[in-house]
């Protein structure tokens, strides 16, 4: 999520957890009631006006999900979640579908202001000062808000360009044979517990198109909020970039500040022909609870990539600073020659938080090559997991694969672990993993403070420094933005 | 009890158990315990639905069709010329065949199944503990020298062997022991051997298994290292058709040392997986850990490692690198090394590659005139040398490099 240096300003001072972005808004909803059954899934259907075989699928989905179990290997720890307990479909009460930001709830607005979206179609972001402004950067962006999309900016535009960028629930009415054809294609319904949840019950999320030989001409955006008491949020989105296509696509979520913990279970599905590109940037700031580990949102997400087409590539980076457990693998299945797939990611925990993430890398095409760069912070009482998969496949001669996970302890109740596997079965295959733990250099700390930093500013110096590889793939507002997210995180865990 | 219902593969040995249990040395409790453990946790990968993340990459489905006897006390078998040697063969001790060593005691004897041990989680453990029937006690005292010992296990085909062995370390003593499997024909080997370094004495720890090809043998070895004192482990993995180490070692006083190296080297189908788990428990621990894998023919070799620093554990150097070298195009590595620290003040590092030999290296050497074949020859030869650096006695150097060389000369003849 881009954010204008008023935001950015503001980011410390808030909240009292450092968290600006707790407030709930009140908006009239339309919710049903809590509980998961074939009639709740055929009430979301029925709601988003989803042709027949999409409630057959999701019938499909639900049917794995009753027989499988929830996953137990992941270094994390929370009580029994009772999905009886939840609101599977919470919406503003508001016809669905506005056609333009007049018909839009005033109460949504102003939340998306307070936020620092650039949700009016004039509001253009200025990536720093006195940068060019005769041809500044645009940002499409689409609004998930509980349930449903409320907003998508600069539709008109892209579609000149061909592209196609639009809630997922409009993609279903608008593109059901595109849908029908990759929907479940990269993560099938029955691919673990929390995808086929999602599948039986997931209400909306983003749909990108973007079509042969098309350079997508501005960056997409999808911020996702979880407002409403009770509630999951359950998106899904796919992208699929056809020969020759590039696209760059970004995803901000936030929650309000809560006792209870919410569930977030998305998935996402990202299909790559030959010569596309799409790189996918994450700044994942959910509610983390507060500092005795209440509260805080369950961010169990399955997102995954196929690079179908020859020297295809995708390249997933994340900064996790939110959510009280993340349980996250961003993937990449090279089938393609030559093809790509990258993971850069930082991961903060502070306080109580728990993170178990990392990623998979599967190699079956010739030439395949994947990139790791995995930076782990551990702060507070949290606990950060980096849990990895490199498989080189026996048709994959000639595949590289290098991995580097790092991890730095700040404090001494904290843990930092790191589970990578390794599976090689071509002999042409190169792989190189390497892994340190440690704390912050006692010479840098010494050297900030000399030079009259306090040591909040040379920790938070230090650790940009550490994150350096990764925050300089995300696209520059977000970098901005990941930067001070890094320091409110850390905040209270020095001295 | 006879609500569970037995796992695949583990009724023969629950049998066996259920007709020797009257005449098994020490604690019957323990061992009923751990015959309770065996029916509940059954072979790993035996047993279909019941995978378990610390046997991801190693099944014992084929032992479970076979069956095994006790072997018999004597019989003629071949061993080495060992000044100071304790000799098993199937698991049974033969005073015939072995010299008096100071300390010696046989578990059949003095049964001592330690303190270490997790029989109700680690399903080989739990099968060593229930059909033990002997081992070797060696204890050696605090500031003496005991020089090398040679411990010397013979295979014995048809039969299964639970040996239970003990060493103990006092104070500042020393202590370099050479344990050597081998053997023909098809045969399980599954000792547990439990080690405790007491504050400044040192265990130079040397392993060659060169088992049989139809051979199973699945070590489990758990190492206590008191303040100051070393625990210096060398395993050569050569023979048998499935093999595992596990070795367990924690480091509970400030210095403590543990050093956990090994080379595999495999051929044919065969299947060997290193295991290690170094846990610093006490403060300014150190671990070295270098493993390497050569393996040719459709070989599959397994390397899980894990350095674990307890909370309080300050100034933990951890390391931990894993090579491997596939030589033909149907071999197959799985590797994970894992870190789990739970304190700040440490250096853990580890560090994994896998590939076939370097082209460049091979240019090199092919440039200089050197033939295809004996270019790879040297590379591979070089490979392994650096794999055995670590060992620097004299005498259990000398046995690897015999060990290694063979085994070459099979590949490249």
């Amino acid at each position: 999520m881009p954010a204008d240096n008023e935001t950015l300003d503001t980011v410390r001072s808030v909240t009292q957890s450092g968290y600006k972005w707790g407030f709930e808004t009140d908006i009239e909803m339309d919710v049903a009631p809590k509980g998961l059954s074939p009639d709740t899934i055929r009430l979301i259907s029925e709601r988003k006006e989803e042709p027949s075989w999409m409630l057959d699928w999701r019938l499909k989905a639900y049917a794995a999900w009753l027989q499988m179990e929830e996953p137990n290997w992941a270094r994390v720890d929370h009580p029994r979640i009772d999905y009886q307990d939840i609101h599977y479909y919470a919406a503003p009460k508001k016809k669905a579908g506005p056609k333009s930001l007049d018909e839009v709830d005033p109460e949504l607005l102003k939340m998306y202001e307070k936020l620092g979206i650039p949700l009016k179609e004039r509001a253009i972001l200025a990536g720093v000062e006195g940068a060019d402004q005769e041809q500044p950067r645009q940002i499409a962006v689409d609004a998930v808000f509980d349930s449903v999309s409320v907003a998508t900016t600069f539709q008109e535009t892209l579609l000149k360009a061909g592209v196609i960028f639009c809630p997922i629930s409009e993609a279903l009415r608008k593109y059901p044979d595109l849908m029908r054809q990759y929907i479940g294609s990269v993560v099938p319904v029955g691919d673990n517990f929390f995808a086929a949840l999602n599948s039986a019950v997931f209400t909306d999320g983003s749909f990108v198109f973007i079509p042969k030989g098309v350079r997508c001409p501005m960056e997409l955006s999808t911020y996702f909020r979880i407002n409403t008491r009770g509630t999951g949020q359950f998106e899904r989105t796919l992208i699929i970039a056809e020969a020759g296509a590039h696209v760059s696509y970004l995803e901000g979520c936030t929650a309000p500040q809560r006792d209870e913990n919410q569930l977030h279970a998305a998935v996402v599905e990202l299909v790559a022909m030959d010569d596309a590109t799409i790189k996918y940037s994450t700044v994942q700031n959910w509610y983390p609870g507060d500092a005795n580990g209440l509260g805080g949102i369950y961010n169990f997400v399955t997102k995954r990539g196929a690079c179908l087409g020859d020297r295809s590539k995708i390249s997933w980076t994340q900064v996790e600073t939110g959510s009280a457990i993340t349980w996250k693998y961003p993937s990449c299945v090279l089938h393609g020659v030559d093809s790509v797939g990258e993971f850069y990611s930082v991961a903060v925990t502070n306080n109580h938080q728990q993170a178990d993430t990392g990623t998979k890398m599967i190699h079956i095409g010739k030439g395949s090559r994947s990139t790791i760069i995995s930076k782990g912070i551990s702060a507070g009482h949290s606990n950060n997991t980096y849990r990895g998969l490199v498989k080189v496949l026996p048709s994959a001669s000639g595949a590289r694969n290098f991995t580097q996970c790092d991890s730095l302890l700040i404090g001494e109740d904290c843990g930092a672990h790191t589970v990578p596997y390794i599976e090689s079965r071509n002999r042409s295959a190169k792989i190189e993993h390497e892994a340190t733990t440690s704390k912050i250099n006692e010479d840098q700390l010494f050297y900030c403070r000399q030079r009259g930093l306090n040591e909040e500013d040379a920790v938070n110096l230090i650790v940009n420094g550490f994150c350096k590889e990764v925050l300089k793939e995300l696209p520059m507002e977000f970098a901005v933005e990941a930067q001070k997210l890094l320091a409110v995180s850390l905040e209270g865990s020095v001295g | 009890m006879n609500a569970i219902s037995v796992p695949e593969g583990a009724a023969g040995f629950l049998a066996r158990f259920a007709a020797m249990q009257g005449r098994l040395p020490g604690d019957s409790t323990l061992r009923a315990a751990a015959a309770e453990a065996f029916r509940a946790l059954g072979l790993p990968g035996a047993s279909r639905g019941r995978r378990v993340e610390a046997w991801k990459y190693t099944t014992l489905q084929p032992l479970g069709g076979m069956s095994f006897r006790s072997a018999e006390p004597a019989g003629k078998i071949a061993i080495p010329d060992s000044p100071a040697r304790i000799v098993f063969a199937g698991g049974r001790y033969r005073e015939d065949l072995s010299t008096a060593v100071p300390g010696f005691a046989c578990f059949a004897d003095q049964p001592d199944f330690g303190e270490l041990s997790w029989p109700d989680r680690d399903p080989m453990v739990a099968l060593n503990t229930m059909l033990a029937e002997d081992g070797a006690i060696l204890t050696v005292p605090a500031g003496i020298d005991a020089g090398i010992v040679h411990l010397i296990h013979a295979g014995i085909d048809g039969t299964s062997a639970h040996p239970r062995h003990m060493i103990r370390l006092g104070g500042g003593a020393r202590l370099t022991l050479i344990e050597t499997s081998a053997g023909s024909g098809r045969y399980l080997h599954n000792p547990v051997s439990e080690i405790h370094v007491a504050d400044g004495a040192v265990l130079t720890h040397v392993r060659i298994q060169t088992d049989g090809t139809e051979a199973f043998h699945l070590a489990t070895i758990y190492a206590a290292v008191a303040a100051g004192g070393t625990y210096d482990g060398f395993t050569l993995n050569i023979g048998g058709r499935t093999t595992r180490t596990e070795i367990h070692a924690t480091l509970n006083g400030p210095g403590a040392i543990a050093h956990l190296n090994g080379a595999q080297l495999l051929t044919g189908s065969q299947h060997a997986d290193f295991t290690s788990v170094v846990r610093h428990a006490g403060p300014k621990g150190t671990s070295r850990q270098t493993i390497k894998n050569v393996l040719a023919g459709h070989s599959r070799g397994v390397f899980q490692g894990r350095i674990e620093v307890a909370r309080g554990a300050q100034g933990t150097d951890g390391y931990q690198m894993n090579r491997a070298l596939l030589l033909s195009p149907d071999a197959e590595i799985d590797t994970k090394p894992e870190l789990e620290i739970f304190a700040d003040d440490v250096k853990c590092s580890h560090g994994a590659t896998v590939g076939e030999l370097d082209a460049e290296q091979l240019f090199y050497l092919r440039s200089r005139g050197i033939p295809d074949n004996e270019a790879r020859s040297i590379l591979v030869r070089a490979f392994l040398a650096e794999a055995l650096d670590p060992v620097t006695n004299d005498i259990a150097r000398g046995l690897l490099e015999d060990a290694v060389a063979l085994w070459w000369e099979g590949q490249a003849g």
